[in-house]
């Protein structure tokens, strides 16, 4: 097994993260460096540095909303969602709990109905997810003036071939 | 004209209006859509937050769907139609991957479906001058700013849309429409759609920031072409700043005289109707 380093840039498949010169265009134009704790160049320099464990724990790497703004202006093209979302799946893999599970725990009630029914089912999704992270209260109200409006059906129509879908599933599931 | 379509999730839910709004627009435009069969969700950022191989089969599945008919393939949510793309990049980029990809999936995938937002259908293939003819109601008095958000243009050479940081096909068509486009800087900001759910103070922060520079910028409404800006900017914002947002194809329904607007701005969250009937347009 090669660096951290190494191992990120393999995963990336495209311009190594050397090719930053932390002139920190990323970090300034990013909608979420305010409530990052490592703003996306330190990143970089903790993958450089090999800060794996730190970074793993960070709430940065769930805190990316993936606007791909940084990639766009980087003058160096580098790829920094797809860093983080590698460093998102190292951290899943490594079975850290993060301060911001809560992230996670959507990400999972999103794909369970999909696993499930093909297509996202939100009212199912958004049920499963309040009971994962017990925030039963927040954003009824939202929610229920969407149902009553007819936005949010329990039985919204699914994938025929069910079949397809957890096959997609089985073989890109990790081992 | 045909196109495949792939409404994709959103659309039958929360996006409902979306949804209808942009097979009225089509079908007044003379646009005949096909509906995918069978298709499946794109995996969205749920996805490729956790499972890159996932994120590209969830959409490659429904690609080789497409590629049996042959037809462009219109997808009105940003949110999927950046995964496609991304997903149809990364397969072109890696061999290897295609050839895993593949022995999961039905139906043969060559990479060949074009990709297409309804927003560029309706510029270039419709175009303005057509658009225009329609118009039965000129949109008098409506000052809007165009939101793009990311999905549609980020990265570009991916997207592919027109302008990365300066987009302009909506901002064209609406004054085709006869509105009243505000030019506003704020056209490609992120509204943190994907964090609403999990990290809505976060998120309450970006959509009040996008709210009071549209005011700045004279504007009494958005409007948007993705359902998860549509979400997060109609339900995120606090009171004291709100302004409504539209679909695109609300408006173009209401200028060129369709049945439907009056049920589909109901739906929204931040009502949308009192500008409306204020401008005598309903
Ligand atoms: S913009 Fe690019 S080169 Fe500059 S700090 Fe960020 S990643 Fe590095
Ligand atoms: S993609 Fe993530 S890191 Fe890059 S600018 Fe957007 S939020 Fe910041």
């Amino acid at each position: 097994m090669g660096s951290f380093l190494e191992d990120v840039n393999k995963q990336i498949n495209g311009v190594d993260l050397q090719n930053c010169y932390h002139c920190q265009k990323c970090s300034s134009g990013c909608p979420m460096a305010a409530a990052m704790d490592f703003k996306p160049n330190e990143i970089i320099r903790m993958v450089q540095m090999g800060q794996r464990d730190l970074l793993l724990r960070s709430s940065a790497i769930w805190l990316c909303a993936s606007c791909e703004t940084c990639v766009t202006r980087c003058p160096n093209a580098v790829d920094i969602p797809r860093m983080i979302d590698i460093l998102r799946v190292m951290s899943l893999d490594a079975g850290v709990v993060p301060h911001d599970r809560e992230v996670i725990q959507f990400h999972e009630s999103f794909l369970g109905t999909v696993k499930r029914g093909g297509r996202v089912n939100e009212p199912i999704m958004i049920a499963t997810y309040k009971l994962k992270t017990g925030t039963y209260l927040k954003d009824v109200g939202v929610g229920f003036k969407m149902f009553l409006k007819g936005k949010l059906s329990l039985f919204s129509p699914r994938t025929k071939n069910r079949k397809a879908i957890r096959r997609i599933f089985s073989s890109t599931a990790k081992s | 004209m045909d196109y495949s379509y792939y409404p994709g999730c959103s659309l039958h839910s929360t996006g409902k209006e979306y949804g209808e709004s942009v097979e009225v627009v089509s079908r007044a435009l003379g646009l005949k859509l096909h509906e995918l069969d069978d298709w499946s969700c794109c995996g969205a950022t749920s996805a490729h937050s956790t499972n890159f191989e996932l994120s590209v089969a969830l959409p490659a599945r429904n690609l080789a769907i497409a590629e049996k008919r042959g037809l462009d393939v219109m997808i009105p949510c940003a949110a999927c139609y950046n995964r496609f793309k991304s997903a149809q990049h990364s397969l072109a980029q890696d061999s290897d991957l295609k050839n895993n990809i593949s022995k999961s999936l039905d139906d043969d995938y060559s990479g060949s479906a074009v990709i297409r937002s309804p927003i560029d259908i309706f510029h270039q293939d419709v175009g303005l001058e057509s658009l225009e003819e329609k118009v039965v109601k000129k949109l008098k008095g409506l000052k809007p700013v165009s939101y793009y958000g990311c999905l549609w243009l980020r990265p570009p050479e991916i997207c592919g849309f027109d302008d990365t940081e300066n987009p302009i096909m909506l901002d064209e068509m609406l004054t085709s429409l006869g509105a009243e486009s505000r030019n506003w800087s704020f056209k490609t900001d992120c509204c943190g759609g994907s964090l609403t759910i999990s990290k809505t103070e976060l998120v309450e922060n970006m959509v009040d920031r996008l709210m009071r520079m549209a005011r700045e910028a004279g504007a009494n409404c958005l409007v948007t072409a993705c359902p998860l800006c549509m979400a997060n900017l109609d339900m995120r914002a606090h009171e004291d700043v709100q302004l409504p947002t539209f679909y695109f194809t609300e408006l173009i329904a209401l200028a060129m005289g369709l049945e439907g607007p009056e049920n589909w701005l109901g739906l929204h969250n931040i009502d949308p109707l009192p500008l409306i009937k204020s401008l005598k347009l309903l």
